[in-house]
């Protein structure tokens, strides 16, 4: 019979020991997980990318639900266990679910520290533990608004950056003379407060705070020297302690932890405590990898292995900010027994320092420059005696034996059971073992076989080399197709990077993410100038030369280098004056050819492109506008007559198509965007193969989208229904612009949706009230600045250049 | 002997972008780079006869905008996997002043 598991806590740590039990024991117990928090099991080492608005919290799952169901698991979220009954053995809810177990694992995690000072307890004040926590700074961040983050530790200053990210005015108050003084030395302290600082934050250390003070919610922040500080955000990020209440209550032994052996176990035999609630040998841990090791532990132990002990290893610590190298192992404090080998480099910002003992590596400060961070972790754990390369030892191991600086050949020279992953605790030979044993050629699978750079992805660079060194050619890292060969970065992470960091022209792009040219070519351009353009309509001077040419001059070149001209006709709907003035246009141009276009309009093609200022003049007097014929923007709002005319019309189908496109007109999109409505299901407007369609029904509107009628054919998904013709228009302006604020340049609608499911699209816009107002927002807000006709400020003459040659040389000689 | 023909102001040309110039033979496209470089080649790309002084400029290339063929200014010639070369046209800078060579283009006629 199976034995039943209850876990308490949802967290990595027992996550992860889930993963090796159904490795080791499948289907030897029943497992039921309580979780207090509402969701499944995630990253928590990446809060601070998904904070700083580098990653998006789907990015970070670990376990999805689909993961639960597979596994036969069952978890209750949002449950919080409130009581143990070790007599009866069973755990109790808060929302009254009571469940019996063979086995109970604890995993309730830390709780962090909030210092008791006045006002702690203020709206305003956080904590930054969760996705929850994240939440609330990523809404606090809005305001823009000043915040104060209480402890410059680890998660204080990662917490600071991500806050500055989110462009908010960030002061970090410190306790202690440096920052991170429990993994740095001073010297480091001070170069990372100096980072911290040209970022824009301030630091105030030796800060003692002493109140908080505010009218029902937070306003500022008193230190004990008198200092006042005005926050409307505070965040206490002083620390962490095991949260072993539950445990306590139920009689479990409880120190500052609670109290396990080297197998996990508590002084109750059938329950076990793993992650940061537990104390092994009177330590209490908050990094992964040891966590992660505990989980193993556990897991062998219910698997039956009684064998499996916890060992304690010093771990190095790193700080998830990008931009900002540092790596700290072990014991780094000053002692007659030891010596130090220290490097500066003040013009490239590094500082390395080694503290030795009896030619030993002890401690590892890196600031800077971190690659050699492994090596030495290596060289610490092994107890290696360094005396034979202790002049050369801080330059690293490429310059060990005077071996040329190729980082290849350096992780090349690794042995096997140098440590390559610090949070899983994978070594190299497991790495390239696996690559070999199984025929791994992706990063992912990777992960998913070793585990290694599955957490904060800082050794991913590692891992990666390790795959080029096993399998050669056959590994290909770029898992990411690049926007271009001017980079490596996908279309995905240029648009994430472009908010997070606040790039706002092109040159600050190809900057910060490390163009590899100068001025990038003819496939980025055009796409980063969208980003641009989209991520910051007020804000953002559009590059003209960044445009393809139709763009550019606001015609559609023609195979003959000829222009031709759309201009705007309303829903399709024209009259006997337009027709007349479309008709003088042609005759006193020239036009070799008129055509009806399929998107219901008129098109003058073979027109010269010095006649084009001449021909819109003509066009604007009549009262025409661009139809934005060559734009990756709305494109045309098909109409039929609908119940103005046609006896089955069921709705205004023309006057709703007209107001689509006087609202939507001159917007830019990823791609070109074309619209119709129909008023009735008989569909004359053809809405159905659409990016976004309408079918009016007696009850309202049906709206369709991400149709195509070009390279593919694909019928429109349906949105949904809606009452109002109103309504109608804001879901269809919020789900262009969340395909706006999504989509990859030139990637039309249907591919769009199909990447990020229809699903997810249906619940923001559908769903989602507030997501959608947001959205909708969004996109009036970026009209202000896009709704201006093309045409007519080139009649008053913008972009004069575009449209004259600039000599003409050579005719008189001819002529003679 | 080289007859040089003044064109007019390189302020004339937006940098990352190209003029032309109308002979008897046909237009020529003269570009500016970002670094203010300028370079001049006939406006005619040797794929399908694109106008090339209408396509995006990157670094001391354009791009076709019929095709996207990427052709180098500096030697007329098609980039990549593609072949074929434009002509080149001698251009002087002379302070502001901008030059191009004649004589190669009534060569040419000739």
């Amino acid at each position: 019979m199976t034995e039943k598991l209850v876990i308490i806590g949802n967290g990595m740590a027992p996550g992860r020991m889930l993963e090796h039990l159904l490795e080791k024991a499948p289907g030897r117990y029943q497992v039921t997980i309580f979780n207090a928090e509402p969701r499944v099991n995630y990253d928590r080492i990446m809060l601070s990318p998904v904070l700083s608005g580098e990653k998006a919290y789907e990015e970070i799952i670990i376990h999805g639900d689909g993961w639960y169901i597979k596994h036969g698991i069952t978890l209750y979220k949002g449950h919080k266990i409130v009581a143990i009954d070790r007599q009866a053995k069973t755990v109790t809810s808060d929302h009254g679910v009571t469940e019996p177990y063979d086995k109970l694992v604890i995993a309730t995690g830390s709780v962090p520290f909030i210092i008791p000072v006045p006002g702690h307890d203020l709206p305003g004040v956080l904590t930054y533990r969760d996705l929850d926590d994240v939440r609330a700074m990523m809404l606090a961040a809005q305001s823009r608004a000043k915040a104060v983050v209480i402890g410059g530790g680890l998660l204080g200053l990662e917490a600071a950056a991500g806050l500055n990210a989110q462009g908010m005015d960030v002061t970090v108050l410190h306790v202690m003379p440096t920052l991170m003084e429990r993994q740095l030395d001073p010297a480091a302290g001070y170069l990372l407060q100096r980072a911290v600082e040209q970022r824009g934050i301030k630091v105030i250390t030796k800060a003692n705070t002493q109140a908080i003070t505010g009218n029902g919610k937070v306003e500022r922040v008193e230190l004990a020297d008198g200092t006042v500080i005005p926050a409307t955000l505070v965040v206490m990020a002083v620390g962490i302690r095991p949260n072993a209440a539950l445990a306590k209550e139920a009689g479990i032994a409880v120190n500052r932890g609670i109290v396990v052996d080297a197998g996990m176990r508590s002084n109750d035999p059938d329950i076990y405590a793993i992650g940061e609630c537990a104390e092994v040998n009177g330590q209490v841990y908050g990094l992964v990898a040891p966590l992660y090791e505990m989980a193993r532990v556990a897991a062998s132990h219910l698997a039956g292995n009684e064998a499996a002990a916890f060992v304690h290893m010093d771990t190095p610590t790193k700080l998830k900010v990008t931009g900002i190298e540092l790596f700290s192992l072990g014991d780094f404090a000053e002692g007659d027994d030891r010596q130090e080998i220290v490097l500066r480099d003040a013009a490239a910002g590094v500082y390395k320092r080694l503290v030795l003992k009896d030619d030993r590596i002890i401690g590892t400060v890196l600031y800077g420059e971190t690659a050699d961070g492994a090596w030495f972790n290596d060289l610490k754990k092994k107890q290696t005696d360094i005396s034979e390369m202790r002049d050369t030892l801080i330059f690293g191991q490429s310059y060990q034996g005077g071996a040329p600086l190729d980082p290849m050949a350096a992780v090349a020279a690794l042995p096997d059971d140098a440590e390559i992953c610090g949070c899983n605790g994978v070594c190299k030979g497991k790495i390239t073992g696996a690559i070999t044993a199984r025929g791994l050629t992706s990063l992912d699978d990777v992960r998913a076989h070793t585990k290694a750079s599955a957490s904060c992805g800082s050794c991913t660079g590692l891992v990666e080399k390790l795959m080029v060194l096993t399998i050669g050619d056959k590994y290909n890292p770029a898992a990411v197709q690049p926007m271009c060969s001017c980079t490596a970065l996908g279309h995905d992470e240029v648009r994430r990077l472009i908010k997070a960091k606040g790039l706002k022209t092109i040159p600050a792009v190809m900057q910060e993410l490390e163009w590899k040219t100068s001025c990038g070519c003819a496939k980025c351009r055009p796409a980063l100038n969208y980003y641009l353009v989209c991520d910051w309509p007020d804000e953002y001077a559009d590059d003209y030369q960044s445009r393809f040419i139709n763009e550019r001059v606001h015609a559609n070149i023609q195979k003959d280098g000829t222009y031709s001209v759309v201009p705007r006709m309303w829903g399709g709907v024209t009259n006997a004056a337009e027709l007349r003035a479309i008709a003088d246009v042609v005759d006193k141009f020239d036009i070799p050819m008129v055509k009806v276009t399929g998107g219901q309009r008129i098109d003058m093609l073979g027109i010269r492109k010095e006649d084009l200022p001449a021909v819109w003049a003509d066009l604007g007097q009549a009262g025409f506008v661009s139809g934005h014929a060559y734009a990756k923007g709305l494109r045309t709002v098909k109409t039929c007559v609908g119940s103005d005319w046609c006896r089955f019309g069921t709705q205004d189908s023309t006057g709703f198509g007209v107001r689509i496109e006087k609202f939507m007109w001159g917007s830019w999109t990823p791609a070109k965007v074309k619209m119709a409505v129909s008023g009735c299901p008989r569909n004359c407007a053809e809405a159905t193969c659409k990016d976004v369609g309408v079918i009016c029904v007696d009850s309202g509107y049906e709206i369709h989208f991400a149709g195509a009628a070009g390279l593919d054919i694909k019928g429109t998904e349906v949105l949904g229904l809606v009452k109002t013709e109103d309504e109608a228009l804001e879901h269809i302006v919020a789900l262009t612009q969340m395909y706006r604020e999504q989509g990859r340049y030139l990637e039309r609608i249907y591919k769009w949706a199909k990447r990020v499911g229809i699903a997810e699209i249906k619940r923001q816009i559908m769903d989602d009230g507030e997501k959608r107002k947001a959205y909708f927002d969004r996109f009036v807000f970026s009209q202000k600045f896009a709704q201006v006709d093309p045409w007519s400020e080139r009649v008053s003459g913008k972009d004069k250049h575009e449209f004259r040659p600039m000599a003409s040389v050579g005719f008189a000689q001819a002529a003679e | 002997m080289m007859n040089w023909v003044s064109i007019g102001s390189i302020s004339d040309i937006p940098r990352r972008g190209a003029r032309c110039v109308a002979t008897p033979q046909g237009k020529i496209a003269v570009f500016r780079t970002a670094d203010d470089q300028v370079f001049a080649i006939e406006d005619h790309c040797p794929h399908k006869g694109g106008p090339l002084s209408q396509g995006i400029v990157h670094g001391t290339a354009v791009t076709c905008p019929l095709h996207n063929w990427v052709i180098s200014l500096e030697t007329g010639k098609a980039l990549g996997a593609d072949e074929g070369v434009v002509r080149t046209i001698p251009v002087r800078i002379d302070g502001e002043r901008l030059f191009i060579a004649l004589e190669a283009l009534a060569s040419r006629a000739a």
